[in-house]
């Protein structure tokens, strides 16, 4: 047995199912599955562009004859639903399961979609595991299903189940052939006329699937008291388990499609139904259109996690409740002191920090992005306007220079990272050129994929399986599609990067900047001996907190370094006024 | 249902909190217990509030820890103490890092770090345990041990056998450190004299 994260536990069952191709795109909370896949000898892992690529890669290789594992957050399936809605048509020839992580109390998010739409929308089957063992098992079943029934699958994680460690029973890897290549047009080249026959296919195997969903063991009844019968999912099973121990419960391994029958004779057989589900009711709303009595988000809210609290807080039988009050609940601590909050910081040393030091200073709109950077947009920095999604920043700041005109874009930025300008920035970046718009775009090459914990993309010059390539010229990119005025800048000069933009702002065509500074976290190379403040030199202007640096402590009226944190980026030193700050060791004049 | 017991880490982005609750699950589990972890990744990582549940007993189900039934509380910091204090059982003990790290709201002004959080956690659990787990691990040779010498706190703690705590510290950090954390360790174990 290992302790194993439920991310983990999906690549070791990838690799037992025999799977020779893993690709995705890192989001959180599914980064992990394919940094683990990317381990085993046997597999083919890569981190693609964006997850489009990865689908198309997996779909690929599949049809090669290769079963293939595809991963990425929720948001990724948005823009993977391209390739994902027609090879639901195509069906595989080797087993294709797509993973998609989706992110309920938005831990890491933009949004908390309900994944589980996408399943049904593209006729595909939902399965869902709810703990790292059922990481492992089923995803090898959804290899086998996928290759039964001619359908690519959609493994449905969530965060908790996605970044909780539990134990796990380990087996060998399966020997799985790969399966012959024979070119079948009608299958796989999806022009109207196959297409319509394709469709057909898939109703077809819809049905089969309702049928399988009636026997598959992914689904289960644990009958105990009959008061009360609750319908399950993923995570919600464990906390039911712990907070309704005496319910009958109806655990569905696999959400779309539903087995009717089994739900049926589930509901005939309890008092009351409820169906415990996070964030939409998928479940429930299909089982009330039967025409079965069935209680849920009556109760329960569809907004973020439904924890254990909030279930018992709901039912008065919990040994939760019957354990007496919490400390909360009695009130205990309605004195304590208020405890402000903590939101994350760019850390220590971070080459963005400085960029939107200007940027704030020059007060210009700043159309923003993903990345580590989008926490530019908190204060003391407060420098951005908009975050949507990947990629979104360029064809926003377009948008807004089209309404408001030429004149505002003398004041207006996109700024997003060198793996989000791969992803999907870069053609927002050919708009901008094609379709006239003046906007300056800042590209913030930290030489990594940093939020999600630092993977290598196109542009860094090394693969997920750790070999050199040549590597995304950016500049010379940006040239190739039109832009002429392209300059490169270093961060932590911040004089010649604050002279940079406002010439950049200033001109009436594109430009591009590249802010380029390696991730302070992967940067080996740069001194990182701390700075100190000089007390009798510091005058208290506090002008050095604007940066946001969490290294910078006020003391009294005064300023002091934090040294076990700072690794002397000297930014703070480059804003003061009275040149307080120095490196330490070095002498004071 | 059998005894789960359930303890919550917590601190700030950085302190090394996933090294403890991965040395913590790793007794459980050479001990023969189920366990589960809980912990969250990706932006919480960045100098935010982190929090990791873990929960070991013969059967757990839930790898998260219901609000008011902690048993423990290690904090990595004062602040985060407060936080996190609703999630404690009446009877739950607390073990708390006289350390302050000002969020940012608190370093533009924009709020102020309260002051007693200390005493307001010893007024409601006078069991509390406080100590200054940096002046220990500066003098175990490393100011980044922090999280060890609170490990050993919580060892001396809970009912599992030392030399367990010692065989996964062995596992799971790395060779050239391995002496400044065992210091570390000891120094936070024989700090305080059992419950």
């Amino acid at each position: 047995m290992k302790l194993l994260t439920g991310n983990e536990a999906i690549a070791r069952g990838a690799w037992e199912a025999g799977v020779v191709v893993c690709t995705a795109y890192p989001g959180t909370p599914s980064t992990e599955i394919t940094e683990n896949a990317a381990k085993y000898p046997e597999i083919y892992a890569e981190w693609s562009p964006n997850e489009k690529v990865a689908l198309e890669v997996g779909i690929g290789a599949s049809i090669a004859g290769g079963r293939a594992l595809v991963a990425m957050k929720h948001v990724g399936v948005n823009v993977a639903a391209d390739p994902l809605f027609t090879v639901a048509y195509t069906g595989v020839n080797a087993g294709l399961v797509l993973v998609s992580a989706d992110d309920p109390g938005m831990h890491s998010s933009q949004n908390e979609q309900d994944n589980r739409h996408f399943g049904r929308a593209a006729k595909i089957p939902v399965i869902e595991p709810s703990d790292s063992q059922e990481c492992k098992d089923f995803i090898k079943m959804a290899f086998e299903i996928s290759e039964q029934f001619d359908t690519p699958v959609l493994f449905r994680i969530t965060t908790r189940v996605a970044h909780s460690q539990s134990l796990v029973k380990l087996d060998e890897r399966q020997n799985v052939e790969l399966k012959d290549y024979v070119k079948n047009p009608a299958k796989y080249v999806m022009m109207p006329a196959n297409a319509r026959r394709r469709h057909f296919a898939v109703e077809e195997r819809l049905e089969k699937l309702k049928d399988f969903a009636e026997t598959t063991s992914l689904n289960r009844i644990e009958w105990k008291d009959t008061k009360i019968g609750v319908i399950v999912n993923g995570i919600t099973y464990q906390y039911v388990k712990e907070v309704l121990p005496e319910a009958s419960i109806l655990k569905l391994g696999m959400t779309f499609p539903l087995p009717r029958k089994l739900i049926t004779e589930f509901a005939s057989k309890v008092d009351k139904l409820y169906v415990i589900e996070e964030l939409d009711p998928f479940i429930e709303d299909t089982i009330r259109s039967w025409g079965i009595e069935v209680h849920g988000k009556d109760l329960l809210p569809q907004i973020g996690e439904l924890l254990p609290e909030i279930i018992a807080e709901k039912f008065q039988t919990s040994p939760l409740s019957a354990a007496g009050k919490t400390i909360e609940e009695e009130n205990l601590l309605a004195d304590a002191p208020e405890t402000p909050v903590r939101p994350p910081v760019l850390c220590p040393g971070c080459p963005h920090r400085g960029l939107f030091y200007v940027l704030s200073k020059l007060k210009v709109t700043v159309a923003g992005d993903i990345g580590c950077y989008t926490l530019g947009s908190l204060p003391p920095l407060n420098a951005m306007d908009t975050t949507i999604c990947m990629g979104a920043s360029i064809g926003n700041a377009i948008g807004m220079e089209k309404v408001r005109g030429k004149e505002f874009a003398r004041k207006l930025v996109a700024v997003i990272g060198d793996s989000t300008f791969i992803h999907s920035g870069i053609t927002g970046l050919i708009d901008t050129v094609y379709n006239k718009a003046t906007t300056t775009t800042i590209i913030l090459d930290n030489r990594t994929t940093g939020m999600t914990g630092h993977q290598d993309n196109p542009a860094t010059g090394m693969t997920l399986k750790g070999e050199s390539i040549k590597e995304v010229d950016l500049a010379l990119l940006a040239k190739a599609v039109g832009v002429e005025r392209v300059v490169e800048v270093d961060p932590f000069d911040i004089k010649r990067l604050e002279k940079v933009i406002k010439e950049e702002l200033a001109a009436e065509e594109p430009s591009v900047i590249i802010v380029k500074r390696k991730c302070a976290l992967i940067d080996t190379e740069s001194d990182k001996t701390p700075c100190y403040v000089r007390e009798e030199t510091c005058i208290g202007c506090k002008i050095c907190l604007r940066i946001g640096c969490p290294c910078l402590i006020k003391v009294e009226q005064k300023v002091k370094i934090n040294p076990t944190q700072c690794i002397g980026c000297n930014l703070c030193a480059a804003v003061c006024p009275t040149g307080a700050i120095m490196k330490e060791g070095v002498a004071n004049d | 249902m059998t005894k789960v017991t359930s303890i919550l880490i917590v601190g700030v982005g950085g302190q090394g909190t996933i090294l403890a609750s991965r040395i913590l699950s790793g007794v459980a589990q050479k001990v023969g217990l189920d366990v589960k972890v809980s912990e969250i990744h990706g932006m919480a990582q960045r100098g935010g509030s982190v929090v990791t549940q873990v929960r070991y007993g013969e059967k757990v189900a839930s790898p998260i820890i219901p609000l008011g039934q902690a048993d423990i509380i290690l904090a990595f910091e004062k602040l985060e103490a407060l936080r996190w204090l609703p999630y404690l059982k009446k009877d739950g003990s607390i073990i708390v890092n006289d350390q302050r790290i000002d969020p940012m709201p608190v370093v533009i002004g924009a709020a102020s770090y309260p002051e007693n959080a200390i005493n307001y956690i010893k007024a409601k659990f006078p069991k509390a345990i406080v100590v200054n787990a940096l002046d220990m691990a500066l003098q175990a040779g490393n100011g980044k041990a922090v999280n060890v010498v609170l490990l050993g706190l919580l060892a001396k703690h809970l009912d599992l056998a030392k030399d367990i705590w010692l065989e996964v510290l062995k596992e799971t950090v790395p060779a050239k450190h391995l002496e400044t954390n065992i210091k570390a360790f000891e120094a936070g174990y024989n700090s305080i004299d059992k419950k």
